[in-house]
């Protein structure tokens, strides 16, 4: 199949520890979303997935990148990083199931419903991780009921 | 009850959002520290009830469509927190009141829960 027209293309940098900028890359494409005139109940559900997609690598990884791409009908997000990578994405996809330190609980994260959640909020969802090397997300959003370039 | 109105109701100084108050409505709430709960199960429109003054609260509310934070217990958020909810356009209220009293007096009023699932 043909690759589909991206008609608009941004990428956001995301570090460890770097807790001050947690939220920034999500913020950034949800004014840029808005910008677009993509519909807001698809803005929310694609921010909260970046948000905690975002709050994923600040924790766990060592630095990351977290790719836009706007499309006619969807909104698809690469997000790849280098860092300790998950072992068993099983047990990371349950609900509750969390690795988290207390720093992070004490900024309110690590109750084991991040990667569940963005799951939750995307309309098509895959992660590939290998240990020692990173993790990488793809999702997306569809703004149509079955959008001709996500179907392959 | 708007904003305003509630500010009255529990006590609260106003951190950040004078000018919004009027025309911020608040129908139904959202209470959690744990801003995981906040991504997860939140409705758009719901105030935030939290303990937690960090960045992440406002980013939080801000992602989710919340319509203001209110900080119980007393906490007062840092100045960049004020920053970045003046950016995001978040009104910032606390009260000295306890999580479990703001809940009380709040669904009292007649405020409904904003979770859904």
């Amino acid at each position: 199949m043909k690759e589909p027209e991206i008609l608009y293309m941004e990428r956001f940098r995301i570090l460890h520890n770097d807790y001050e900028h947690g939220g920034d890359a999500a913020a950034s494409i949800k004014s840029i979303l808005k910008e677009l005139g993509i519909p807001q109940d698809e803005i929310r559900r694609l921010s909260i997935a970046n948000f905690e997609a975002e709050m994923n690598v600040i924790m766990y990884a060592e630095e990351g990148e977290m790719e836009l791409q706007v499309l006619a009908d969807a909104v698809r997000i690469v997000l790849t990083d280098r860092g300790q990578g998950i072992p068993d994405i099983e047990l990371a996809m349950t609900p509750g199931y969390s690795t988290a330190t207390p720093a992070m609980r004490e900024r309110g994260f690590g109750a084991g419903l991040g990667l569940p959640n963005i799951k939750k909020n995307v309309d098509r969802f895959e992660i590939e991780s290998a240990v020692g090397v990173g993790t990488t997300l793809r999702y997306a959003i569809f703004l149509n009921d079955r959008p001709r370039t996500e179907e392959a | 009850m708007n904003l305003r109105e509630l500010t009255t109701l529990l006590d609260c100084q106003v951190v950040w959002g004078h000018d919004l108050l009027e025309r911020r409505d608040v129908k139904a709430c959202f209470a959690a520290d744990l801003m995981s709960d906040v991504l997860a199960f939140s409705e758009p429109g719901a105030l935030l009830i939290t303990g937690l003054v960090s960045l992440q609260s406002v980013h939080a509310a801000d992602v989710a469509d919340l319509t203001g934070i209110l900080y119980v217990g007393g906490k007062t958020p840092a100045e960049q927190v004020l920053e970045l909810a003046r950016q995001r356009a978040i009104p910032l209220l606390t009260t000295r009141h306890s999580m479990f009293d703001v809940c009380a007096i709040l669904r009292e009023a007649g405020l409904k829960p904003g979770c859904k699932d």
